[in-house]
């Protein structure tokens, strides 16, 4: 599973869709996070979905 | 065009490019067509852009054409379909128009081909797609404008009014030629330019094009279509009108696909 690692020239520009803040990589959850909108972004197969519908919610 | 109201049912629009995801680059003439009328723009600019993004790449069909043509090093490639984005190329992700996931000046040009007319805030998108650009950075984009589908647009709209005595959207509207250049200037680019052209696309008949519509992913994703189907008797006769009206002398029909380009630069700052 997720043998495809996500390339460090996308983790360099991508913030937070929605606040345009910084992301956090957690290579090990496979996750982008946001602090500021406590949210999650999933990195599937090494492709991240930078998509709020899809992200997990960080307070529940 | 209203830029406050919420036309475009997005979950939709995602759904249908996630299903017409694998078997777009068989089908998508016009898709394959529209890319090549980019990247020929694009060679008109003499200048290079080493860090670009396909804004709505679809399956990489823009991608494929670019090939290194304007000078682009590293092509970002995202579309709100995560089955479309991954079909595309080596730096892809799932991304939405409306909230764009990119820091500050991060690319040289964003292209964008026959994806930012589903999008519900254009301005928003723009203004955002304005931030992500270098100074000096190109805006270049496609998308479908108000004389799309003009045949089809005709021919339902006659067959609602004399069997459902009302008329429903089927259609997705599309901005003008004046908006999108009103647009442009609206989110702060430079230069802004809009001028269109026609694709017209022949088809054996009517079921073939709406086949193909479905086949891009391109039907319709408009909210207030919640009348449900239309019709079977009313598609019918609109699909013999369109018949009628609009063959060719060898039975063929045609669609008449209006192709809006933007451009817009950032001014030096």
């Amino acid at each position: 599973m997720n043998e495809r690692k996500v390339d460090s020239r996308l983790l360099e520009i991508l913030v937070c869709p929605l606040t345009k803040g910084p992301l956090r990589y957690d290579e090990k959850a496979q996750e982008l996070i946001s602090e500021q909108a406590q949210l999650a972004y999933p990195i599937r197969d090494g492709i991240p979905i930078m998509l709020v519908d899809e992200a997990r919610n960080l307070d529940g | 065009m209203s830029d406050s109201i919420t036309v475009f049912n997005r979950a939709v629009v995602r759904l249908r490019r996630d299903r017409a995801a694998p078997a777009l680059e068989k089908c998508a003439f016009l898709f394959k067509e529209a890319a090549e009328r980019l990247a020929d723009r694009l060679d008109d600019v003499k200048r290079r852009f080493p860090a670009a993004l396909d804004l709505g790449c679809h399956g990489g069909q823009l991608g494929r054409r670019l090939n290194g043509r304007g000078g682009v090093e590293t092509l970002v490639q995202c579309d709100l379909s995560l089955e479309m984005a991954r079909r595309a190329g080596n730096l892809c992700l799932a991304a939405d128009e409306e909230f764009l996931p990119f820091a500050p000046q991060s690319f040289d040009l964003i292209l964008s081909c026959l994806s930012l007319h589903w999008v519900n805030d254009l301005p928003g998108a723009l203004v955002q797609a304005r931030r992500a650009l270098k100074a000096d950075g190109l805006f270049l984009a496609s998308m479908l404008g108000g004389e799309t589908l003009k045949e089809l647009r005709q021919v339902l709209a006659e067959a609602e009014i004399s069997l459902d005595g009302g008329l429903s959207p089927r259609i997705s509207p599309f901005a003008d030629v004046k908006d999108a250049g009103d647009l442009l200037q609206r989110a702060g680019f430079a230069l802004p330019v809009a001028d269109s052209d026609a694709v017209t696309v022949l088809y054996a008949d009517p079921l073939e094009l709406m086949a193909d519509l479905r086949a891009m992913g391109e039907s319709n994703a408009v909210i207030e279509n919640r009348k449900g189907l239309t019709r079977r008797r009313t598609m019918t006769q609109a699909l013999d009108d369109y018949q009628q009206t609009f063959a060719t002398d060898d039975g063929r029909v045609t669609a008449t696909f209006q192709v809006i380009y933007l451009t817009g630069w950032v001014a030096q700052v």
